[in-house]
C-alpha cells in the first residue's frame, strides 16, 4: 500500500477567508479517495490545491506541502504547469472546447506538451477515448464538434482529454453533479476501472456515490479535516460525532 | 507574450498622450481674456478671439439636447416597457442603424430638408442635425438603464395598485435617473465635438449669435476652417479652440463616468 | 382619471419612438431623391467611373470608393494588432488595479472630437511622416509600389494612421468585452491540462471569442468608412487611384465635406448626394454584419458580466 500523495499542513485562503485549515492526510496510490462534506466546507478548494489550480484565482493563497512521490509540489522553483501536466482534472460541469472537434479536444493536451517521438496522435486519441469508454460512441464522428454530445458523453470526453496527457493522478470535482443517473453510473464504473492505473481523488456531495465507489473517504467541515479513513469504516463506524451526523443526514 | 501585449497597449496610448500634450502646449498660449470675449478679427489683423464660437457651441449643444433629450428619453422608456412589440424591435434596430450613419450624411439630409425649406442656414438646422445624432444614443442608454431596475421594484409598485404609467414615472425612472443623466451627459459631450453636421446647416459666423434662424459660429467648425488656412495666427487660435473644446468634451465625459460610478456604487 | 392620463403617457412614448422611424425614412428618401439626377445620367457607371472632375461635369465614383477602402484597410492593418494586444492585456493579463484606469484611458481616445484628431494629424503627424517616416520607408521598402513617390506627409498613409487611432478604442472595448465573457471554466480546463497562461489565451480564450472579435473589427471598419473630418484634413483631397500610400487621395466622406459647399451645379450636388447614398448603404451593411456577429456570440454562449 503505497502513498501517492502526502498532504502536510495544507492551508488555503481566498483573500482574507481562511478556507482550508491545516489539512494533513495521505492518499493511497491506485485507489479512489472521496472527499465529502457540506456545501462550502472547502472540498473543491482542497483538490484544486492538489494540482495548483487554486492559486490561479487573484487573491488566492496556499501554504503547506503536497508531496507526490516524495516531491513537494509547492517547493520553490516548481513549475505549476508541469504539476498540472502530471495531475489531471475533470470539472463539475463538462467543459469541452466548443470550437474544437472531438479529436482535437482529446489531442490538445498532447499538442501543448509535444508529441513523443515514435507516437502517433491518432493512436493516443483512440487509446484515451477507449479508456474513457467513449470510443465506440464517437469513433465515426471524431471530427465533429464536441458540443454535439450529450452531457454524460461530454464528461467522458473531458475524462479522455485529461487522460491523453498521461497523468499519474486524476482529480474529479463533483463530475456527475450535472448528469443523469445512468451517465453517473457509467462514469462511476469507469472510475473503478481506471484506478488500476491511476490514483483518483473525487469530490462529491453525493454520499451514496462516495460509499459505492471509493476506497477511502475524507470528511471536511469548514475547511477542517474531521475524519479520514477506509470508506466502509467511515460509513458504518464513524469515530467523530459530526461525521455520523452528516452521514445520517442530520445536516448538510 | 506579456511583453507584446504591454507594448501594444503602450503604443495605443502614445497618440492619446501626444494629442493631449500638444493641444495643451499649443493651445494654452492662445487662451487669454481676449480669446473668450472677442470676435475674430480679419486676417492679418492682430488679436481677436473666438468668443462667438464658444457661445455658439454652447447654444447649439443646448438646442440639440433640448430636442433630443425629451424624444430620446421617451423613446428609451418605450423600448424598455414595450420591448417585445414588433415596433420596438424595429425602433431598436433603426436606432443602431442611425448610430452608424456617418454624421456628414446627417448634415446633408438636414440641409436638403430644413435649410432648403427655411431658405437659410441657421442655428436651428445645426441643432436639429446634432439632435438627430444624439437621439439614438440617449434612447438606447435610457433603455439600458431602465432595464437595470430590478423587476421586484416594479412589481412592488404594481402590487400597491399603481398603474403602469405611474409605476414608470414615480418608481422606475426615479431609480434609473442617475444612469439616464449619465447617458445624456455622454451623448451631449459627444455631439459638442461634431463638425461635419454643422458644415452645411449652421455654417459659421464671424459675429455674435443673433438668433436661432441665423448662422452661428462654433468651435469645431472654426478649428476646421482655421487649420486649413496658411496663417500662423489662425493656427494658434485653432489650437486654443481645440483646447477649450477638448476640455469641455473630456470634462463632461469624465464627470459623467465618475457620476456613473457613484450611482452604481451606491446601489 | 389616472388611467386616462396613464394611457396618454404610454402612447406618447410610442409616438416618440416613431420619431426614429420618421428620421430614417426621411433620410432614405432625401438621399434617393437627391441622387436621382446623377444615377440617371451615369447609371452604374457612377460606381465604376474612374474620373471625378466637377469642373468638367465628370463624376465617376471609383476613386472615392478606392480611397475609402484603402484608407480603411490601412487603418485596420494598423489598429487590429494593437487593439487585440491591448484587449488581451486588459482582459487577461493586467493586474487588477491597472485594468480600470487603463480601460478608461483607452476610452478617452474615443471621446476626442474628430476635428481635433485632424488638427493634431495635420500639425503633428503629417510633419513627422514627411520628415521621418516616409523617407525611412522610401529608403528601406521603396521597391514596393506602396511606398513610392515624394514624401508629402499628407495623403493616404496619414489618413490611414489617423483612422487607425480613431478606431482603436472601439475595437479594443468590444474585444475586451468578448474576452471577459469567455467562461472561466474554459480557461480552467486548459490550465488543468498543463498549459501556460499564454497557451490558454491562444488555444481556449481567443478561439472561443473568435466571432465576437471579428464583429469588433468590423465595427471598427464601419467607423473608419464613415469618418469625415480627420480624414479630410490630412488626405490631400485629390480624387485619384494610386498604388502608393504616399500619394494623395479622397474618400466619399471627405469629398462631400470638401465639395458640398461649393457645389458647382445641380449635377455636382446630385453626384455628391449619390456618393452619400453609397456611403450610407456601405456603412449600413457593414454595421449590420458586425452587430450580428457580436450578438451571436453573446446569445449563443451566454453573456456573463463578471
Amino acid at each position: 500500500m503505497a502513498v501517492k500523495i502526502k498532504v502536510e499542513n495544507l492551508n488555503a485562503w481566498y483573500g482574507r477567508n481562511h478556507v482550508l485549515k491545516d489539512i494533513n492526510l495521505e492518499i493511497e496510490a491506485n485507489k479512489i479517495t472521496a472527499v465529502i462534506g457540506p456545501s462550502g466546507c472547502g472540498k473543491s478548494t482542497f483538490i484544486r490545491c492538489l494540482n495548483r489550480l487554486h492559486e490561479v484565482v487573484p487573491g488566492a493563497r496556499v501554504r503547506g506541502h503536497v508531496w507526490v512521490d516524495g516531491q513537494d509540489l509547492y517547493a520553490p522553483g516548481v513549475d505549476p504547469t508541469e504539476v498540472r501536466h502530471r495531475i489531471g482534472m475533470v470539472f463539475q460541469k463538462p467543459n469541452p472546447f466548443p470550437t474544437m472537434s472531438i479529436f482535437e479536444n482529446v489531442a490538445v493536451g498532447v499538442r501543448i506538451h509535444g508529441l513523443k517521438p515514435e507516437t502517433k496522435l491518432e493512436d493516443i486519441v483512440e487509446r484515451s477515448l477507449r479508456m474513457a469508454a467513449l470510443w465506440e460512441e464517437v469513433s465515426d464522428r471524431l471530427y465533429t464538434s464536441g458540443a454535439s454530445l450529450s452531457g454524460g458523453q461530454q464528461q467522458r470526453l473531458c475524462i479522455a482529454r485529461a487522460l491523453a496527457v498521461e497523468p499519474e493522478i486524476l482529480l474529479l470535482d463533483e463530475p456527475c453533479a450535472s448528469l443523469d443517473p445512468i451517465s453517473t453510473l457509467k462514469i462511476e464504473d469507469l472510475l473503478v476501472e481506471l484506478k488500476e492505473n491511476y490514483t483518483i481523488v473525487i469530490v462529491t456531495h453525493n454520499m451514496q456515490q462516495a460509499a459505492r465507489v471509493s476506497d477511502y473517504t475524507a470528511f471536511l467541515i469548514n475547511g477542517e479535516l474531521v475524519e479520514y479513513g477506509p470508506t466502509p469504516e467511515i460509513f458504518t463506524r464513524p469515530r467523530d460525532k459530526r461525521t455520523e451526523d452528516y452521514i445520517t443526514g442530520r445536516f448538510g | 507574450m506579456l511583453f507584446l501585449t504591454v507594448l501594444a497597449t503602450g503604443i495605443a496610448l502614445v497618440p492619446l498622450a501626444s494629442i493631449l500634450v500638444y493641444v495643451t502646449i499649443k493651445g494654452l498660449p492662445a487662451l487669454n481674456w481676449e480669446f473668450f470675449t472677442q470676435l475674430p478679427k480679419a486676417v492679418g489683423e492682430p488679436g481677436g478671439g473666438l468668443g462667438n464660437a464658444i457661445l455658439g457651441t454652447i447654444i447649439l449643444v443646448l438646442l440639440a439636447a433640448g430636442i433630443a433629450l425629451p424624444f430620446g428619453i421617451l423613446t428609451g422608456i418605450y423600448l424598455a416597457e414595450f420591448g417585445k412589440e414588433r415596433l420596438a424591435f424595429i425602433v431598436r434596430f433603426l436606432c443602431d442603424v442611425l448610430t452608424g450613419v456617418p454624421s456628414i450624411i446627417v448634415g446633408i439630409v438636414v440641409y436638403s430638408t430644413v435649410v432648403l425649406t427655411m431658405k437659410r442656414f441657421s442655428a436651428l438646422a445645426g441643432g436639429i442635425a446634432l439632435a438627430i445624432i444624439m437621439l439614438p444614443l440617449v434612447a438606447r442608454s435610457t433603455e439600458e438603464m431602465l432595464r437595470l431596475v430590478p423587476r421586484s421594484l416594479r412589481e412592488a409598485s404594481l402590487a400597491l395598485g399603481a398603474t403602469q404609467g405611474r409605476t414608470i414615472r414615480s418608481v422606475v425612472l426615479r431609480s434609473a435617473l442617475g444612469g439616464i443623466v449619465t447617458g445624456a451627459m455622454l451623448a451631449t459631450a459627444r455631439v459638442a465635438g461634431e463638425t461635419a453636421p454643422l458644415l452645411f446647416t449652421a455654417l459659421n459666423s464671424r459675429y455674435w449669435p443673433t438668433g436661432l434662424d441665423e448662422r452661428i459660429a462654433s468651435l469645431p467648425v472654426y478649428i476646421f476652417t482655421y487649420s486649413t488656412t496658411p496663417y500662423e495666427d489662425l493656427h494658434r487660435l485653432a489650437w486654443g479652440a481645440a483646447l477649450v473644446l477638448v476640455s469641455m468634451v473630456l470634462g463632461t465625459s469624465i464627470a459623467a463616468r465618475i457620476a456613473a460610478k457613484k450611482v452604481n456604487g451606491g446601489k | 382619471m389616472n388611467k386616462g392620463k396613464d394611457i396618454f403617457f404610454l402612447q406618447v412614448t410610442r409616438l416618440a419612438a416613431l420619431s426614429i422611424v420618421f428620421i430614417i425614412l426621411v433620410m432614405a428618401y432625401e438621399l434617393f431623391r437627391g441622387s436621382e439626377l446623377a444615377f440617371g445620367r451615369f447609371g452604374l457607371g457612377f460606381i465604376t467611373g474612374s474620373e471625378w472632375d466637377p469642373v468638367h461635369g465628370k463624376f465617376g465614383g471609383w476613386p472615392l470608393i478606392y480611397g475609402t477602402l484603402v484608407s480603411s484597410l490601412v487603418a485596420l492593418a494598423l489598429a487590429v494588432p494593437l487593439s487585440l494586444g491591448t484587449a488581451i492585456f486588459l482582459a487577461e493579463l493586467a493586474p487588477s488595479w491597472l485594468r480600470e484606469p487603463l480601460s478608461f484611458l483607452v476610452e478617452l481616445l474615443a471621446a476626442i472630437p474628430s476635428v481635433v484628431y485632424g488638427l493634431w494629424g495635420l500639425f503633428v503627424l503629417v510633419p513627422w511622416l514627411r520628415d521621418v517616416v516616409q523617407p525611412l520607408l522610401g529608403k528601406t521598402l521603396g521597391f514596393l509600389p506602396l511606398f513610392q513617390g515624394p514624401p508629402l506627409g499628407v495623403g493616404m498613409l496619414a489618413a490611414g494612421m489617423v483612422l487607425a487611432i480613431m478606431i482603436l478604442p472601439i475595437i479594443t472595448a468590444v474585444s475586451r468585452e468578448v474576452l471577459l465573457a469567455v467562461p472561466q471554466s474554459q480557461r480552467e480546463a486548459m490550465l488543468a491540462l498543463g498549459a501556460t497562461r499564454w497557451e490558454t489565451i491562444r488555444r481556449a480564450v481567443l478561439p472561443y471569442g473568435r466571432s465576437g472579435i471579428i464583429g469588433a473589427i468590423i465595427l471598427g471598419l464601419g467607423r473608419a468608412l464613415g469618418e469625415t473630418m480627420a480624414v479630410t484634413m490630412v488626405i490631400g483631397n485629390r480624387p485619384q487611384v494610386s498604388a502608393s500610400l504616399f500619394d494623395l487621395g479622397q474618400t466619399i466622406a471627405s469629398v462631400i465635406a470638401n465639395e458640398f459647399s461649393e457645389g458647382f451645379d445641380k449635377l455636382h450636388l446630385s453626384a455628391l448626394m449619390a456618393s452619400a447614398l453609397l456611403l450610407f448603404v456601405i456603412t449600413f451593411s457593414v454595421n449590420i454584419i458586425a452587430r450580428l456577429l457580436v450578438w451571436k456570440v453573446s446569445v449563443s454562449q451566454g453573456v456573463s458580466r463578471e
